[in-house]
């Protein structure tokens, strides 16, 4: 029985989560390979063969897998899929994308999001916009799942590589082509690994005010931005900052929420914080109900005053 | 382009559900049901590209019990033409959903499958990418822009840190996300109309899929709470707090 990773990476470094799903894959108990699909991509494999406590990377290098295009890393997961007990990932777009396509081509179910390991087969994770723990127990031979990966921990980096097999990607034909992509280019510190995240909501009233208001309190706490759907939906903030339900989760240690009601679809994506602070005039937000220091107070005072007072 | 779109009736949004006493499950009796959000983007994506001259054909498709009527309606009132219920009493998970798409998709020789990038009830965002896996057919998931152009489509995601575009050509599975447009509202005679058309029901069984659960539900509980917060009366004082009682030095 061994354990199979799916590795998130850009072609050319490791996404962070990998170090926490390899936490969550040591719950089998069983030899972890870590598959890193790509083009080119020799030195990503050496970055994986690093993790410590894996049994082998797997690197599949060709082409078609440049992009790493659902189809292609899917047909290559199926092709090797049956010499594993468990195939997990940590949940992000790139696996949610991927994984669900892989599962179907075994046959098998998938656990999306899981917050909780509790047995070999049994998982809890959360449905209705995190209203309700649900607990599964999957039948399948095979178990594919996605994990939150702020609940596991981090791995180490090991001085002593791993060894790193090349294998053969099955070759199909697909008419999907990649053509652009428009990621964000920030100084600040990735949303989803940021120790600080302040969020804006729709009272922010502008994409102006959004920035003049919150980035220099960002720059100085060294945060991440982050946004409720409402403003990013007026184009107040970019889309990949939404944080919630329908965009990414986030556990920093401190999570400031400005002008933020407070929907739980909205905190569904921040209520694993260490500390959070709500500021919204709204004495019955129900921001408050999942805060730890509340401030009642209006945002166009209260942020310019914090920003200066640290 | 014939263009079928997939549609769930979950719990509405507003509602915050129940769990039953004994925790063996949620407790929707009674609650306000509609029609998954996604899936409604999906709906109204569909009939743009029908009102622009690009589909020919939109069919809604859903899948349960005679329940999902009312949102076979809703989606025929938006504009759709043709209603199928896949019906069944069983609890359907993802890769039964995809299993008993599949023969109607081939039935119906859909060009384009539209389909919510994840239902709100069970979040698992995997249906769409499992069907076109089934299909064997291209996929774009959580789309917030679809161009086409003859055959060739080109397909704006969202995804984490930003956006990517893919292009490809039909037949193709696109899943939707909510910044992709703003469905219409329902016209109060589109909708007595639609209650007047027919909806054809197939029967689960009659698909000869293999529809059993794979995912047994053990419990369901509470989410643990956050240990209650205090108000702070001012930035200082949240400061000072922050700073005694959480060690954070800002
Ligand atoms: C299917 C679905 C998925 C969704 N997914 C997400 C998601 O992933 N993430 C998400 O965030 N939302 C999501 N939503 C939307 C969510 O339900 C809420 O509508 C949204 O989070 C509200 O955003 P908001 O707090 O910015 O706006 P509002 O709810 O309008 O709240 C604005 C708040 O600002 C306060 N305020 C106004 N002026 C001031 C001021 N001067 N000073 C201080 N406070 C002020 C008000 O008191 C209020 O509480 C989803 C909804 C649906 C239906
Ligand atoms: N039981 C179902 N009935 C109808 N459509 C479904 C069902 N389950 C999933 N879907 C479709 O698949 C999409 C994704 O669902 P899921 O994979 O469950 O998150 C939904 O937005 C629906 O379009």
């Amino acid at each position: 029985m061994k354990v199979l990773i799916l590795a998130e990476h850009n072609g050319s470094i490791l996404n962070p989560s990998v170090y926490q799903a390899v936490t969550a894959a040591q719950f089998w108990n069983a030899p972890i390979d870590v598959l890193i699909a790509g083009h080119e991509v020799q030195a990503v494999a050496q970055q994986a063969a690093l993790i410590a406590g894996i049994h082998q990377v797997i690197h599949a290098d060709a082409p078609q897998l440049k992009h790493q295009l659902a189809e292609h890393v899917a047909k290559l997961l199926a092709s090797i899929g049956h010499e594993y007990a468990v195939i997990l990932a940590a949940h992000s777009s790139f696996s949610r994308n991927i994984l669900p396509r892989a599962a179907a081509l075994l046959d098998v179910a998938m656990i999306s999001d899981v917050l909780d390991i509790q047995a070999d087969n049994t998982y809890a994770r959360a449905t209705y916009a995190g209203n309700v723990l649900t607990t599964l127990q999957s039948k399948d031979s095979i178990q594919v799942l996605t994990v939150h990966s702020s609940n596991f921990d981090v791995v180490e980096k090991s001085s002593t590589a791993a060894e790193v097999v090349s294998i053969q990607a099955p070759n199909a034909e697909y008419s999907t082509r990649w053509l652009s992509e428009d990621r964000a280019q920030s100084e600040r510190p990735a949303l989803s690994t940021a120790k600080i995240v302040i969020s804006g909501g729709r009272s922010l009233g502008s994409a102006e005010t959004f920035e003049q208001l919150l980035s220099p309190l960002a720059t100085k706490l060294g945060a991440a931005l982050g946004a409720t759907r409402a403003a990013v939906d007026a184009g107040y903030a970019p889309n990949d900052i939404q944080v919630g339900q329908t965009g990414v989760s986030v556990a920093p240690d401190l999570y400031i929420a400005v002008g933020v009601s407070g929907a739980v679809q909205h905190t569904y994506g921040m209520k694993d914080s260490k500390i959070v602070v709500a500021i919204n005039q709204d004495l019955d937000a129900p921001i408050f109900q999942v805060a730890d220091y509340g401030l009642v107070a209006d945002l166009f005072e209260a942020i310019p005053e914090l920003t200066a007072a640290i | 382009m014939k263009i079928l779109v997939v549609i769930k009736r979950v719990v509405d949004h507003s509602i915050k559900v129940r769990i039953k006493p004994d925790g063996s499950d949620v407790d929707i009796t009674g609650v306000k049901m509609s029609i998954n959000p996604f899936d409604e983007n999906a709906v109204e994506e569909a009939i743009l590209l029908k009102d622009k001259g690009v589909a020919s054909e939109v069919v809604v498709v859903a899948l349960g019990t005679a329940a999902n009527q009312d949102v076979l309606r809703h989606s025929l009132a938006m504009g759709a033409d043709r209603a199928v219920l896949i019906e069944s009493e069983q609890d359907l998970q993802s890769l039964a959903v995809a299993k008993l798409l599949k023969p109607l998709v081939l039935r119906e020789q859909a060009d384009l499958i539209l389909i919510g990038k994840q239902a709100i009830d069970d979040d698992a965002g995997q249906t769409g990418q499992m069907l076109a896996a089934l299909l064997d057919y291209p996929q774009a998931t959580f789309a917030s822009s679809i161009q086409v152009a003859e055959n060739a489509i080109e397909v704006t995601r969202e995804v984490d840190g930003g956006t990517e575009t893919l292009g490809l050509t039909l037949p193709a599975v696109i899943t939707t996300d909510l910044r992709l447009n703003e469905p219409r509202f329902v016209k109060l005679p589109n909708l007595m109309m639609a209650r007047k058309k027919a909806i054809e029901t197939v029967s689960a069984s009659d698909l000869e899929v293999d529809i059993q659960p794979r995912l047994k539900l053990i419990k369901v509980a509470e989410p643990p709470a956050r240990k209650p917060g205090i108000k702070v009366n001012s930035v200082q004082d949240l400061l000072e707090k922050l700073r005694a009682h959480e060690g954070i030095q800002i």
